[in-house]
Order: C-alpha cells, then sequence, then structure tokens
C-alpha cells in the first residue's frame, strides 16, 4: 500500500470529525429528551400519560396529563393532510414528468419550488386571515379555528416535498416501458398509472413517508389555526397537536414543575414518532433497491 | 396477394430534417418482410410510422399516407390505441414490464377491458406458448419477469404482443442485444409466427433477413432502394448500391 501523504490524513479526519458532529447532535438530543421526558412519565403513569383523555396541566387543584388528544390529532392531522395532500400532489407530479408542455411546466415547477420555501409563519399567517374566516362562513361554526383548517394548511405545505419526489421518481422510469405500453394499444393516461406510476412506486412512497415528516412535525403553521383547546379530535373542533402542545405552554410552565416536564415528555413522544417514520423510510427505500 | 399495409409517397420529417422522402411500399400479408439498410437509413423510422410511435416525438411532421387494410391511419379521428391493439410491436432491447410474467402478459388484454380470471389465464397460456417461453416459465407466472434471462424477456414480450391478438407484429431488431442461441430461437419463433400474423422486421443482419423474411427492403438515405422477394435481392440485386451493401462493402 502506498503511504498516504499527511495532507490527506489531515484531510479525513476533518471530514470524520464533520461526520461526527451530526452524529453527537442526534445522540445529545436523544439522551436529553429521554432523561428531560421520563420523569413526569414516571410521576402520572405511562398508561395515564398516554391514554388520558383529558389535559389539564394548569388545572389549580388537580391537574391531568393525558396526551391521548394530542396524540390523536396529530395522527388524524397528518392522515387527513396525507389523503388530501398526496392524491392531489401525485396527479400533479404526473402532470408535470409526462404530459405537461413546457411552457406550462416552466411556471408551474417554480411555483411549486417557491411553495416549500415559504416560512410556515406565513402558511400559518394566511391560513388565520383567509382559510379559517372561510371555513367559519362556509361551515356556519362560531370559530373557524379547527381541525379541519389545520388539514387544510398542512395539505399544502406537504405538496411540494410530494411533487418534487415523486416527479424525480417518474422521470427515472426508463422510456422502454411506457412505449411497450403504447404499443399495446394503451392510452397515455393508462400507461402513466399502471406502467409508470407502479414502476416508480419506491419512489412515490418515499415522497409520502417524507410528507408525513414534515406534516407531524410542523408546529408553527397549525399553532395559528388550530385553536389549540386540547379537546379529543374532531373535525370542526378547536384541537391541539402534539407540536403546538409543547410550544403553547413551554414558556409559562415554571421550570421544575410537573407541567414543564410533561412537556418535555411529550417532545420524546413526538420524537419517537418521528424515529418510527425514519425506520418506515429506510424500510421503503431497502424495498426499492432490491427491486 | 392484397397488401395489408400500403404507404404511399410518406414522408417524414424530425423538425426540418428529411428522415423518410417518399416511401411507396405494399407490405404483403402473413408474409415476413425484413427492412434492412444502414444506420440512420430510415428503416426503424418507417417501422414505427406503422403504428403511429412516432406521434411520441414531439418535432416529427408526416406527409403522405399509410393504409392499414385500405384505411389511412393517419386520417383525423383516426383511434391510435385501436389500431396499436392491431399492429403489435417487438422493440430492440426487451423491455418487460417490472411485473410479475402473468401480469406482464395479461396488461394488454386487461388494458383492453378483459377482466375474467379464467379467460386470462387462458390468454397468457396461449401467448406463452405462441411465443415458445410457456415450458420455461409455466411454474413461475407470479414471479417477476426481471429474473428472465435476456432471450427469455424478449420472448415475454413478443408474448405480450401476441396477448392482444394482433394482425401485424413489427419488430425492431428484437434480435439485436441477444447472444445467437437466443436469436436463433426467437428466428425460429418468428418463421412459426408467420402462419397467423404478418411480420415485419427491421434487422441489421443480413443473414438472418436472408434466413428469415419472404420479402426484403433495402433503405438508404430515407428511400427505399429496392424491395423484392428476398432471394432475388441477395442473389442477383438490381440495383448497384444494394449490391454494394449486401456484400459489406459498405454500412
Amino acid at each position: 500500500m502506498r503511504r498516504r501523504r499527511p495532507v490527506e490524513t489531515v484531510m479525513s479526519a476533518v471530514f470524520l470529525l464533520c461526520g461526527l458532529v451530526a452524529v453527537a447532535f442526534v445522540l445529545l438530543i436523544t439522551v436529553y429528551l429521554v432523561l428531560s421526558g421520563l420523569p413526569a412519565i414516571r410521576q402520572v403513569g405511562l398508561r395515564e400519560f398516554l391514554f388520558g383523555t383529558t389535559w389539564a396541566s394548569t388545572h389549580a387543584t388537580q391537574p391531568q396529563f393525558g396526551i391521548l388528544p394530542l396524540i390523536l390529532t396529530s395522527i388524524y392531522g397528518t392522515a387527513g393532510a396525507i389523503v388530501l395532500g398526496v392524491p392531489v400532489g401525485f396527479f400533479t407530479a404526473v402532470y408535470l414528468a409526462k404530459a405537461a408542455p413546457a411552457p406550462v411546466a416552466a411556471v408551474v415547477r417554480p411555483a411549486v419550488q417557491l411553495l416549500a420555501g415559504i416560512p410556515s409563519v406565513v402558511y400559518g399567517l394566511v391560513g388565520m386571515t383567509v382559510l379559517v374566516p372561510w371555513v367559519q362562513r362556509t361551515f356556519r361554526l362560531s370559530a373557524g379555528d379547527s381541525l379541519f383548517a389545520s388539514i387544510i394548511v398542512l395539505a399544502v405545505m406537504i405538496l411540494p416535498s410530494v411533487i418534487s419526489v415523486s416527479e424525480n421518481a417518474l422521470r427515472a422510469v426508463p422510456k422502454e416501458f411506457e412505449e411497450a405500453s403504447l404499443a399495446l394499444g394503451a392510452t397515455r393516461l393508462e400507461t402513466y398509472l399502471r406502467v409508470s406510476a407502479p414502476a416508480a412506486r419506491s419512489g412515490i412512497a418515499t415522497a409520502v413517508v417524507l410528507g408525513v415528516g414534515r406534516a407531524i412535525g410542523e408546529a408553527m403553521a397549525i399553532l395559528m389555526v388550530a385553536g389549540n383547546a386540547a379537546n379529543m379530535p374532531s373535525l370542526f373542533e378547536s384541537v391541539r397537536f402534539l407540536t403546538t402542545g409543547i410550544a403553547i405552554e413551554l414558556n409559562y410552565a415554571a421550570v421544575g414543575s410537573l407541567q414543564r416536564m410533561a412537556l418535555y415528555s411529550i417532545g420524546l413522544v413526538l420524537f419517537l414518532f418521528i424515529l418510527l417514520l425514519n425506520a418506515l423510510l429506510g424500510l421503503v427505500l431497502r424495498e426499492g433497491v432490491d427491486r | 396477394m392484397a397488401p395489408i399495409i400500403r404507404a404511399e409517397r410518406l414522408e417524414l420529417y424530425y423538425g426540418t430534417h428529411p428522415a423518410l422522402r417518399g416511401i411507396t411500399m405494399d407490405l404483403p400479408a402473413n408474409q415476413i418482410t425484413a427492412l434492412i439498410g444502414p444506420s440512420g437509413c430510415g428503416k426503424s423510422t418507417f417501422l414505427r410510422t406503422l403504428d403511429r410511435m412516432n406521434d411520441l416525438v414531439p418535432t416529427v411532421s408526416i406527409r403522405g399516407r399509410v393504409l392499414y387494410r385500405g384505411e389511412d391511419i393517419y386520417a383525423p379521428g383516426r383511434d391510435v390505441t385501436a389500431l396499436r391493439k392491431q399492429i403489435g410491436m417487438v422493440f430492440q432491447k426487451a423491455n418487460p414490464f417490472p411485473m410479475s410474467i402473468y401480469d406482464n402478459v395479461a396488461y394488454g388484454p386487461r388494458t383492453h377491458g378483459i377482466r375474467d380470471r379464467g379467460r386470462l389465464d387462458a390468454i397468457v397460456e396461449e401467448s406463452l406458448r405462441g411465443a415458445a417461453i410457456w415450458d420455461e416459465v409455466r411454474d413461475r407466472l407470479k414471479k417477476s419477469a426481471l429474473g428472465l434471462s435476456g432471450g427469455q424477456q424478449q420472448r415475454l414480450c413478443i408474448a405480450r404482443a401476441l396477448a392482444v391478438e394482433p394482425d401485424v407484429l413489427l419488430m425492431d431488431e428484437a434480435t439485436s442485444a441477444l447472444d445467437p442461441i437466443s436469436a436463433a430461437r426467437i428466428e425460429e419463433l418468428i418463421l412459426e409466427l408467420k402462419q397467423r400474423y404478418t411480420i415485419i422486421m427491421v434487422t441489421h443482419n443480413l443473414q438472418q433477413a436472408a434466413r428469415v423474411s419472404d420479402r426484403t427492403a433495402f433503405f438508404l438515405l430515407g428511400e427505399v432502394i429496392e424491395y423484392g422477394p428476398t432471394g432475388q435481392l441477395f442473389s442477383m440485386p438490381r440495383d448497384k448500391r444494394t449490391e454494394e451493401y449486401i456484400t459489406g462493402r459498405f454500412g
């Protein structure tokens, strides 16, 4: 083996260090969350914490720390955003990748990228000033802040990643597959839906998982449209997500109080959701490689 | 014999570049017609005009007519999907879909509305038998088609084309990417298929054209230089350029 030059040795150490920084932070956050999240769970009891249906952290005499409403809201909200956002995103991706005339694509694609770049607080602002009053009027509610409004905002927010990741996957489908389908007398639409989309399925699945990740982790935008009462979720009720649950109370929860510790515990639960999602993403990608 | 396909003064342009310069040609039914010529001579382009696959290229413009059973396939309002069901195509590179062997063959019939399981089973078996691959895959119909060898994949693609019961099979250098043994099997298969189908094949392999085809057309720079019975074209070509090409002096 050739002897390595000193510069290379130094540089490889630098690169290693950079890599370790990211790992170190993940470890640090994990350890911190576990350590600071467990005490409250131990005090409240795991069952009561995860499955308690009442979150009343500031009750003077009998505070309750059940986060089931928050968990379910996060799950329903994310699921709703996926149900609305993924079909729209997928069809946009098919259109952009396969059918759009160049001038149209030249307008739509940058618009989608711009959508990805809009800060979430702006989504929240528009949601609060436009969407929420609209929901209130349309459905004749006493207030428009609701799970429904949150779902719409989240659905729009996941669009860019769903569109761009599925579009790339669809573009990578070999032309030969599509030609073969067309030559058998399939229409272009049939070809895209029955050949191109299945061939791109691991990419599309990745897009969905990324969308779920974005939706479940979002706080700022939905903080402004959800109403934030910790009700058990219902479409037109004010609801509180795991993320917003932390954001709302953290600035007035006294240091060292059970309330503050319980917020860390919510963070831990959210973190576990994200871990689960990452594992799922890894699984999806691995399956893509096998095929 | 009446031609099943007739091209009349067919011209095709990629943008402003002429790829076909006025081709008039009768293609008889239940015969194998080989299209030969050097690369870029327009033979593949011509083949692809016959099932309108050139429609997919945005810059293409076409003049002249192609009559299939007496009707112009480029007439306005012509149903292209119905045409492509009648005129099947096998490509140079075997391109099975990334699905099971069964689903590959059933794709066409399903597209055309056949849902009945029993009927699909029958079509799949018959098509695979027709493409001489049934015995090799009967035990693994549910396995991915991508696990087959190159030659098997190409026969599967032929089976897939047969499954929609076409009239005409277009083959675009269907054996050029295969090893000699697989290629020979496909040649045998082509000879069998001739009983039931009209076959038009593009080939770079002159021996293959001589072995397999009934009629041969020699293309050069977008024109048909010579077209006639294969034996005659190879043994006593009328045109000097044909002679030079088949004796290997250019191309």
